[in-house]
């Protein structure tokens, strides 16, 4: 990483985003991939990191007293408002922001330059780590009724898909051949989850080329063949997840659905989720009210009403949970699809495999599951994700949504999952991030083409390697197999303070359960760990057992537990940390009696102080003095 | 009086109960003085349902030729349902559950009548008195004093008989402070804040009517609470408009030439019907299904439910500030000074007072800040959410106290000594109980009543060893340090505990609750 300072403004103020507070002043600095802001004018040095490629949009305000307002939200929706003295400064921090942020090509991305120090074998092994192929073999792939296909190794049958693909076993080459032509894109009906419990299967595919009135026989023949595969059942549901008036204009598109009459036992199901541009607005929206300076309660929960985004979340939620039941309780195969089936496809196949899956509740399988139906069935991360300046009406939350809709589940399951809210968080930080190279391009092909796993390194075993910061300690494997079946009640759908004020740390409760559980169950897990150390050596002492340098027989608890002792973390951590970007470090010069965490981050109700009208500057200014 | 002249029918059998997340259940069903009892013996085992009278808030019977239903809607927001065989039963039942449920004497309700085995009546009624309150805190006796001058209620009915006031103010002006405060609630010490010497005092409004009377005992009065300090502020719980009003009926605000040492701020707080009619629709939106999210969203934005816990918050908020940044005492009051006033006292005791957040210092402080302190709980408990009965004096202002103080406990979920089950355990008890603790509306009425010799004690009873782990928090690490709530509309939340109780079996949370207890007492084993 590149230290030289492309810019350097001093004396510039960073203002609080939600009260009239006291600014923080310091200087920011731009380098190759980050925007950093030292704050000088505390006794705390408080550093605030921003990878460029994470900037959404930067705004240069008109001039005003105080100076030229610089505004930038982030994709990870953290928010700065600067003020800087020149205007001058502030145009060619604009300009170079603006430029910076939106890379012309891919290969400007950060993953490009970021380099933690690994040598070739430990990147290649790494992009190893997580392979979603052995997924099919964990459910039980290939079996008597499904097997992997490399018809698609060339990608010649759909550019969009991985090379390997699972389909029934009795679907002919010709049959996948001739279904592939009926399919938008080329995207054929392919196996997404087997229920080994049920022989029930979720497949997904695109819309059929159905038109008015257009048929398909192989393609008929491909969902007998689907529908075959889990012969206990009479039938199987065709889940088209778009609104049904949609579904119907595409129509006249020469694309649609599948009709009725033309294939043998389907049951065809619109669940209506609305597509990217509506999600795109309303995301905005909701931003919208979480940028309101002093809302009132009212206008808080207005705005979230009229900004739809708990609906559409909801709407999601509704498809997943529509998926698992058909899967697990009607035993019956499922076969979704949307226009092209890489957005709502993925979000409703990921969050149904979940409901169904304790696997994907676990730390290591959301990664296979995130590989799996996102990054090789080509959801579009590039396009999506905005990485490099392109057409903005391809941008959409999409993957976002996806996360939301799991961390609903964990506010409804709390002993659930593997995981916690933070490695959600921290996902999501990384498909914006473009540190690393497994959320650049927009489908496997592409990532080939770009020789992303020679040139790049993969999230997952960075994040394995910190997984114990990501565990949830409330975790029950003791749910077992249970298949999940959450309530979604409008009430259950809640503004998710964690990801969309996580910069804003005011806001979020000041003492964090999580981490208190996650210190004490550690310090639970070191003491143990000394005990049997103890008890070892005392062994060893008294002669009772041979000297072997080691503890033998370490709990499987202990290791995972245990800070990360890989050779290479204590040089690369920082750097890491600082890459993504969202580490606002701080290092405290004087120690304040530790008080820093207890006090109030936002008095709003100093904003009206007084009604009287007469005493509001004198108390004011009495109140921002800090309490020493 | 006889309870049995309003029981008709005290037994049907074949009555089928339906209650939320339990199967239908069919036996008997009893009707005591005070109870419904319900009994069911499938096989072997006998189930038992007995519900409080006391806690049914409204009945609603459809009768038809042969049998007919009943359903209870409960103030603890529960709603039950009971087939009844026979029409004639079923009105009987009915007749008599709207009788019982709203007895008006208070030597009449069950409090009177519970004796079990554990709890005996000579056992302390209450956690402390005003004497020893005041005994605790030596820091502060050299410039306060504890005065006796409604030792027999007469200067204020609704204040406990002892209650600290400046040294330099003796009872003679007391008596005439009192006549100039609505319902002689003179201002009165409720807070001492060691850290800088200053106080939060609270009394009800001063009489200054249309012609801006004047008190000049109520004036020395203040004055001596700032005395040396030089400023003090006045939170007024209304706004400054309703501030003016109340003078055209008698009420009134120190005014500025008159009390030149303090600022008033005003913060409107909502009390009585408005405060009532939001818990209705609050529970109504709570209750109903159908619904889409937009349609819930603004269900809860209408019922102004969220609105008010933020104010309460936002205004307590603002109080401890002006004690512990500002350093200046503050005397809040609204109009009686029974409701909102001690609401915002409350809460900036909470944020500002670690003793005040331990299970004991709390109940303490509940103690102190509304029993003794005379919130009319008999008046403004004695309907909930459902009832069709015309509003009188019902506001849910306790309730809304134990909502912030769930804020609270949200976002310094270590801070806190007591656990959601004890909100929720008061929630409930404030509207229906076995103890005596929350009869009647101040500390005089329940003396007269013979509630501290003939009933228990809610709190002694939390208190219990036996009792005491279940209202811990597991996660309690005190801290000195005063927690500063956020009042970001986003960072306050739906209280799903109390009012999504009966809506969603939360059984996975309150698996997660268990397993996070005992994972702490593991991990506290360990080290």
């Amino acid at each position: 990483m590149s230290f030289l300072f492309e810019i350097q403004v001093e004396e510039v103020k960073l203002l609080d985003r939600y009260t009239a507070k006291k600014p923080a002043i310091g200087t920011l600095y731009l380098t190759a991939t980050h925007l950093i802001f030292v704050e000088t004018s505390c006794n705390t040095r408080k550093e605030t990191w921003m990878l460029h490629h994470l900037i959404a949009t930067v705004e240069k305000l008109p001039l005003t007293a105080m100076g030229c307002p610089l505004h930038i939200s982030c994709k990870n929706f953290h928010v700065a408002h600067f003020v800087i003295s020149s205007e001058r400064d502030c145009q060619n921090v604009h300009q170079s922001l603006v430029r910076l942020s939106q890379p012309g090509k891919v290969e400007e991305l950060y993953a490009f330059l970021y380099n933690p120090k690994q040598d070739e074998d430990e990147r290649r092994n790494g992009w190893g780590f997580i392979d979603s192929a052995m997924d099919f073999k964990r459910m039980g792939l290939p079996n008597e009724f499904w097997e992997m296909t490399d018809l698609n190794k060339n990608y010649e049958l759909c550019s969009t898909y991985h090379s390997e693909l699972g389909i029934p076993k009795t679907a002919s080459k010709g049959t996948v051949f001739g279904s592939a032509k009926f399919r938008s894109r080329g995207r054929i009906p392919t196996l997404s989850y087997y229920h080994k419990e049920s022989n029930a299967a979720i497949c997904r595919c695109s819309q059929p080329l159905s038109g008015l009135s257009a048929r398909c026989v192989e393609d008929e023949e491909m969902l007998q063949a689907i529908s075959r595969a889990n012969p206990k059942s009479t039938f199987m549901y065709v889940v088209d997840t778009r609104p049904k008036l949609n579904a119907m204009a595409n129509r006249a598109a020469g694309k649609g659905y599948e009709n009725e009459d033309n294939y043998s036992n389907i049951c065809f199901q619109f669940v209506g989720i609305e597509n990217i541009h509506v999600m795109r607005n309303s995301l905005q929206k909701l931003l919208e009210v979480c940028a309101m300076k002093s809302p009132t309660m009212s206008d808080y929960l207005t705005g979230l009403e009229n900004s739809g985004w708990l609906r559409h979340i909801k709407a999601v939620m509704d498809a997943g949970v529509f998926l698992a039941k058909a899967v697990a309780e009607d035993k019956a195969s499922v076969l979704v699809h949307c226009s092209d089936g890489w957005d709502r496809t993925a979000q409703v196949c990921s969050l149904a495999s979940i409901l169904l899956d304790p696997f994907y509740r676990t730390i290591k399988g959301l990664m296979v599951l995130i590989e799996k139906e996102w990054i090789s069935m080509g959801h579009k991360f590039t396009q999506r994700c905005g990485h490099v300046d392109g057409d903005p009406k391809e941008v959409s939350p999409v993957f976002t949504q996806f996360i939301e809709c799991l961390w609903n589940l964990m506010e409804q399951y709390p002993c659930g999952f593997e995981y916690n809210e933070k490695y959600l968080l921290e996902i999501h930080n990384h498909v914006y991030s473009c540190q690393f190279g497994n959320f650049i391009g927009n489908c496997q092909r592409e990532r080939e083409e770009m020789r992303l796993y020679e040139r790049t390194f993969s999230v997952w075993p960075f994040l394995w390697e910190n997984r114990h910061q990501y565990r949830n300690p409330l975790h029950k494997c003791s749910l077992g197999r249970e298949v999940l079946r959450p309530s979604t009640l409008p009430l259950n759908f809640k503004f998710w303070c964690g990801m969309y004020n996580h910069f804003d740390k005011g806001m979020q409760p000041k003492q964090s359960i999580l981490d208190h559980l996650l210190t004490i169950t550690q310090k639970k897990a070191e003491g143990e760990k000394k005990m049997t150390d103890l008890q070892i050596q005392l062994a060893v002492m008294d002669g009772v057992l041979a000297d072997q340098g080691s503890p033998t027989g370490t709990p499987p608890e202990q290791t995972s537990l245990s800070p990360v002792s890989v050779s290479h973390t204590a040089e690369n951590a920082k750097p890491l940390m600082n890459g993504a970007a969202v580490e606002e470090a701080e290092i405290e010069l004087v120690p304040t009696a530790g008080s820093e965490k207890m006090e109030p981050v936002l008095f709003p109700w100093r904003s009206n102080m007084s009604e009287e009208g007469q005493s509001s500057s004198e108390i004011t200014t009495e109140a921002v003095k800090l309490v020493a | 009086m006889e309870f049995s002249e309003h029981i008709k029918t005290a037994n049907v059998e074949d009555v089928v109960l339906r209650r939320p997340f339990h199967p239908p259940m069919q036996g008997t069903l009893c009707v005591t003085g005070h109870h419904l009892l319900f009994s069911n013996r499938d096989g072997d085992s006998s189930r038992l349902v007995l519900l409080l009278l006391r806690n049914i808030d409204a009945i609603e019977k459809r009768p038809s030729v042969s049998s007919g239903t009943i359903t209870l809607k409960c103030k603890d927001l529960c709603v039950l349902q009971l087939d009844i065989p026979g029409m004639e039963e079923c009105l009987n039942i009915a007749r008599s559950i709207e009788y019982l449920s709203s007895l008006d004497i208070v030597s009449d309700m069950y409090p009177f009548f519970y004796r079990p085995l554990k709890l005996s009546l000579q056992d302390q009624w209450g956690l402390s008195s005003p004497e020893q309150n005041y005994a605790q805190m030596e820091e502060l006796q050299d410039r306060w004093r504890l005065s006796h001058v409604n030792k027999d209620y007469s200067v204020c009915p609704s204040y406990p008989p002892a209650v600290i006031v400046p040294h330099s103010i003796d009872d003679e002006t007391l008596v005439k402070v009192a006549k100039f405060r609505q319902g002689g609630r003179f201002p009165v010490l409720c807070y001492y804040h060691r850290k800088n010497g200053m106080v939060i005092m609270r009394s009800s409004q001063p009489l200054t009517g249309a012609n801006r009377k004047r008190c000049r005992e109520d004036e020395l009065l203040l004055q001596a609470v700032i005395d040396g300090s030089g400023l003090g502020y006045i939170i007024d719980t209304r706004s400054n408009q309703q501030a003016q009003q109340a003078r055209m009926t008698g009420g009134g605000f120190e005014s500025k030439s008159s009390y030149s040492c303090w600022k008033r701020l005003h913060r409107q707080l909502e009390r009585g019907k408005v405060l009532q009619e939001s818990l209705i629709k609050l529970v109504e939106a709570c209750g109903d299904h159908s619904h889409s999210v937009d349609r819930w969203l603004s269900k809860l934005e209408n019922s102004k439910w969220l609105s008010h816990v933020h104010t309460a918050l936002a205004t307590a908020g603002l109080l401890a500030e002006c004690v512990e940044r500002d350093g200046h005492s503050v005397l809040v009051h609204g109009s009686e000074g029974t409701d909102a006033t001690l609401l915002v006292s409350s809460l900036a005791q909470l944020i500002l007072d670690p003793n005040t957040r331990t299970l004991d210092g709390f109940l303490g402080l509940l103690e102190r800040e509304w029993l003794l302190a005379g919130h009319p709980f008999q008046h403004r408990c004695a309907h909930s959410a459902y009832s069709h009965a015309r509003l009188r004096l019902e506001a849910p202002v306790f309730v809304l106290l134990l909502d912030c103080v769930w804020q609270l406990a949200r976002q310094f979920p270590l801070a806190m000594g007591f656990s959601e089950p004890l909100l929720l355990r008061l929630a409930r008890e404030v509207y229906a109980s076995d103890y005596g603790t929350f009869l009647c509306n101040s500390d005089q009425e329940r003396c007269a009543a013979g509630v501290k010799e003939r009933t228990h004690c809610l709190f002694q009873f939390l208190l219990k060893p036996s009792e005491r782990e279940h209202y811990s928090n597991p996660l309690y690490e005190p801290t000195e340090l005063a927690i500063w709530p956020s009042i970001q509309p986003q960072s306050l939340q739906l209280w799903r505990g109390l009012f999504l109780r009966w809506t969603q079996h939360a059984v996975h949370l309150e698996k997660a609750q268990e397993e996070l207890r005992n994972l702490v007492i593991e991990c506290r084993g360990a080290s």
